[in-house]
């Protein structure tokens, strides 16, 4: 019942504020407020959820379609429901920050950003294949708006690759997914078995290639997250990057294990490899978000990594990490947004010195730079950690990238921070460049808030995610001799 | 002495209820007043729509077993009742389309003909030998000719009228010469006798067989036989090309499907590799060419035959699934057709010249609810979640691939990935192109009059869009329903 609450809460927001004409304040107060909601739910949930319990729980089934076994059926697993909590507590953030930079045409942009809430929501509760498509499609939807219409000068552009790129990969997915159900006979991911098709589970594994993304199927990224509104970049990058890990975790690795096992170092190759030239690339942008841009492409190669190793270690690492990233790099795009309010660029050529007379700013900054390079003792590190730990089974190679990958972290969050506050002051930072106002700490502290908690308990996550190690056993076995 | 074949009223009475709406409507040119004329004429052919596809309902309630009507010339039975249903819908959202035009003369007469032509498609659908159904066919083309060429005073209209007459002329000339052929070859004009008739491989029936699929493909505009679509869609009276567009294309592919899996199953190898074929070439050709297009009723006109590829895909299948899929795949995709050329008939009436994508520039933002309603149609021929035409498709490549066409499912996919770029175009030009340019958009007349009936119209076809998702389930139930009637080995 929780989890189709999460689920329809939001959409019936959404309906409301595009039915009912309201003022602009209003909608936007009310949109707030439905975010707000969610972070709610989502904490009763949390209370109601027991840990040790591997069955899926708070779920809610309703069949859909019948003679297909096709069903409308949703819950949550432990790492799915920290995924969920992710997606509201960064929609809220997302929303509070709108609300603040004030968007016009007020009714539908909240109006989307709520439907699009939902629908990251559905993605991570749905338990049946057809149903998870439906809501892995519906995302795109306002995501396809809210870039188009809000975004900056080379939106239409943005939104054409965004689309054509996951929309390819989709509907490869959906050939997949007419192929494995049909064999099946159900679409349940409870009750379908395994697949040994290799050609199925490329469709799957394109999809959520494109969707993290990983390399080579990067070419969407930099111009859809640099074009749309900051908010909107920070739900992109923070959440909806994670429908591919829940797409691999919960499709995947359960349903494929064969394929995994055989694709696996090509997998983590091209994993490595995006970790590294993403985390390359980040360290050459120009300004402030194509850096966070590219970083999360690293990023999501280093959870590739993890998820791919297919041992505890590095599953919880990734379902730990896969938060961590979310909540820093939704920080770091709502800080730019900031940033660009005050001076109209992120451009680190007309940036820099900040730090001087805005304290509030220079310590919020600094902290989310220090999260986000991972420095040891932060969540970010205990996530790296374990997931370079997992995959050090399958070779010591994909390690010394993956701590390589730490290295150029390192370097490009110490060049974001002092890009922004330090070096000699920029030609845009002018006085009128006021520090945070308390509002605007409102939204980014309670994000790196989670960071630090986390950072002090990370096994809240890592250890309370998968109660036993299905994943792990079932591709095993199927590698067995 | 022949026999005078007992006749089964219950079963015709659709048909019949239409028929008598539109004698009404002509009356109505003659008797009513002319500024009655109008309301006269759309509330009787709207009426007759609505009572068709009532008694349709009643029909299909009541014939759980398929029968054979008046000497076998005629079915009674859930798929052409559930046809029924889908045709008279489309010709209902139809009238309502065409009340807030701005025709002048021959009113009487446009309700008239649209009745009729519905009524000629009712009859289509029943069909039970190739006597009918050629006779179902030309009654809804004739129709159909005069209604295109309606609008005298616009030169489009009349090229429309003429070029649909030559080309659909020829389909239907091509189809009778097939069924002569066939007739030839066994002897036989019912589809069962046929079906029990069958020499095999016979040159003659083959040849039947082919040039009956070539013009049945002609009325679904199907690639390569849809050269005629783009311009008579284009140049129709928009109301026309909303009701061509849902209900020709709906009674064309039932038919084919019914002719095809009950005449000639034997053949079926050959004929659901040529369906195949038709299928790709649909989806390849009109996917492509609506790419190029500028204006909204030509790309929606190639749009429609890419959408006759996906349903040629369901009856390429040839299995219960497959017919289910088309059944159901037909419900979203009359209601996003009807819509998305109501909301560009609105937009005509605003600006009082053609429908073009640069036109539309701002149109999401001054008509909230038409844009909108648009968004939804664009997303719902793209086979987006959340409308029908999501469910339809993923039928369709689930009875592809349940008769191992995987490969069609692949074109489908492709072919899908495609015409996202033209259907976003529509909601690109509506909501996202720079305010300067939306300056050469002038709207004739001051603010555009409030129309009704268009609302409603499109207002029905989104809740059936997003209705048809939602309540997936039941729907794609009758469509079982209807779908096993055929005989599927």
């Amino acid at each position: 019942m929780l989890a189709t609450l999460l689920i329809f809460v939001p959409v019936a927001a959404a309906l409301v504020l595009w039915v009912v004409p309201v003022a602009r304040e209003v909608a936007g107060g009310l949109a707030l407020l439905v975010a707000l909601v969610e972070v709610g739910l989502w904490i009763v949930a949390l209370v109601q959820f027991d840990f040790a319990d591997d069955r899926l729980q708070l779920d809610a089934e309703q069949e859909w379609i019948g003679d297909l076994g096709i069903s409308y059926h949703v819950g949550f697993y432990g790492w799915s429901l920290w995924l969920a909590g992710l997606t509201a507590v960064v929609c809220a953030a997302a929303i509070g920050f709108a609300l603040w930079a004030g968007r016009d045409r007020a009714r539908a942009y909240y109006g989307l950003m709520l439907f699009l809430l939902g629908s990251i929501a559905g993605v991570f509760a749905s338990q049946d294949l057809l149903l998870f498509y439906v809501f892995f499609e519906a995302m795109l939807i306002p995501l396809y708006v809210l870039v188009g219409v809000w975004g900056g000068p080379g939106r239409v552009r943005a939104t054409v690759v965004l689309v054509i790129y996951t929309m390819a990969g989709s509907l490869l997915m959906l050939a997949s997914v007419v192929a494995f159900g049909v064999t099946e006979g159900t679409f349940s991911l409870a009750d379908a078995g395994t697949s040994e098709n290799d050609w199925i589970f490329l469709g799957f594994m394109v999809a959520f290639a494109i969707k993290a993304p990983i390399f080579p199927f990067h070419g969407w990224l930099r111009a859809a997250y640099t074009e749309s509104p900051p908010e909107v970049a920070a739900v992109l990058s923070g959440v909806v990057s994670k429908a591919a890990v829940f797409g691999l975790v919960a499709i995947v690795l359960p349903h494929f294990p064969e394929p995994v096992a055989d694709f696996r170092g090509l997998v983590l190759t091209l994993a490595a490899v995006g970790l590294a030239y993403g985390s390359l690339l980040a360290f050459r942008q120009p300004d402030v978000r194509s850096v966070v841009a590219y970083s999360s492409m690293g990023q999501m190669g280093l959870i590739t990594l993890g998820v791919f190793a297919v041992n505890d270690l590095g599953l919880d690492g990734a379902v730990l990490h896969s938060v961590t990233h979310g909540l820093i790099s939704a920080s770091l795009f709502l800080l730019a947004g900031m940033v660009i309010m005050r001076c109209g660029t992120d451009a680190f050529a007309e940036l820099g010195g900040m730090a001087k007379g805005r304290p509030l700013l220079a310590t919020v900054v600094m902290t989310a730079g220090i999260l986000a390079l991972a420095v040891p003792g932060s969540a970010n590190f205990a996530g790296e950690f374990l997931i370079l730990a997992g995959v050090f089974d399958h070779g010591w190679g994909y390690a010394v990238v993956g701590a390589t990958g730490i290295v150029l972290a390192a370097m490009y969050s110490l060049r974001l921070i002092s890009g922004i506050l330090h070096v000699r002051r920029g030609p845009r930072v002018t006085d009128e460049a006021r520090d945070l106002r308390p509002y605007e700490l409102a939204l980014v502290v309670p994000l790196l808030a989670c960071l630090l908690v986390l950072s002090a308990w990370p096994a809240a996550i890592s250890e309370h995610s998968f109660p036993d190690d299905q994943p792990e056993r079932a591709v095993a076995e199927a590698t067995a001799p | 002495m022949i026999d005078t074949p007992s006749v089964d009223w219950f079963a015709l009475s659709p048909v019949l209820a239409l028929l008598g709406a539109s004698a009404v409507c002509l009356l109505s040119a003659v008797l009513v007043p002319a500024l009655a004329r109008r309301t006269v004429a759309a509330v009787v052919a709207g009426a007759g729509f609505v009572t068709a596809g009532v008694l349709a309902c009643l029909v299909f309630d009541a014939s759980a077993d398929a029968e054979l009507q008046i000497a076998e010339s005629m079915t009674r039975d859930r798929l052409a009742a559930l046809a029924q249903v889908i045709l008279a819908g489309a010709g209902a959202l139809a009238v309502l389309v065409s009340w807030g035009s701005k025709r002048r003369s021959h009113v009487g007469e446009y309700y008239s003909l649209l009745a009729a032509a519905g009524a000629g498609m009712l009859f289509f659908v029943q069909a039970g030998n190739l006597m009918t159904l050629f006779l179902g066919l030309e009654w809804f083309s004739i129709a159909l000719y005069v209604l295109c060429a309606l609008d005298t005073e616009r030169e489009g209209s009349l090229e429309a009228g003429l070029k649909y007459l030559i080309v659909g002329s020829f389909g239907s000339g091509i189809l009778l010469f097939g069924a002569a052929l066939t007739y030839g070859a066994t002897g036989e004009l019912g589809f069962n006798q046929i079906r029990e008739a069958t020499g095999a491989s016979d040159p003659l029936f083959v040849t039947g067989l082919a040039m009956m699929l070539a013009g049945l493909a002609f009325k679904a505009s199907a690639a390569p036989f849809h050269m005629w679509t783009p311009d008579v869609y284009q140049g129709a009276p928009t109301p026309v090309t909303a009701f061509m567009a849902a209900a020709t294309k709906a009674a064309a592919l039932v038919v084919t499907l019914r002719l095809l899996t009950v005449a000639f199953p034997e053949q079926e190898a050959m004929w659901t590799a040529a369906v195949a074929v038709l299928a790709v070439a649909s989806l390849a050709i009109g996917n492509l060419a609506a790419l190029a297009q500028r204006d909204v009723k030509r790309m929606l006109a190639y749009s429609s035959v890419s959408h006759a590829g996906f349903m040629l895909i369901a009856i390429a299948a040839d299995n219960e699934l497959g017919a289910q899929a088309l059944l159901y795949y037909l419900i979203p995709y009359a209601a996003m057709s009807i819509g998305a050329f109501g909301v560009v008939a609105a937009r005509e009436r605003e600006l009082g010249v053609d429908v073009t994508l640069e036109r539309l520039e701002g149109f999401g933002w001054e008509r909230p609810f038409f844009g909108a309603a648009m968004w939804v149609f664009m997303l719902g021929f793209a086979g987006f979640p959340l409308t029908g035409g999501f469910l339809g498709k993923f039928y369709v490549f689930a009875a592809a691939f349940e008769s191992g066409w995987w490969w069609l499912v692949i074109v489908g996919a492709l072919a899908t990935a495609l015409s996202l770029y033209y259907y976003l175009g529509v909601v690109r030009a509506m909501y996202m192109r720079p305010g300067a340019a939306g300056a050469r958009a002038i709207v004739a007349g001051g603010s555009p009059p409030f129309d009704p009936a268009l609302a409603v119209a499109v207002g029905v076809s989104v809740a059936v869009t997003i209705g048809s998702f939602v309540f997936g389930g039941p729907l794609l139930d009758l469509a079982q329903e209807a779908a096993e009637v055929l005989p599927f080995s």
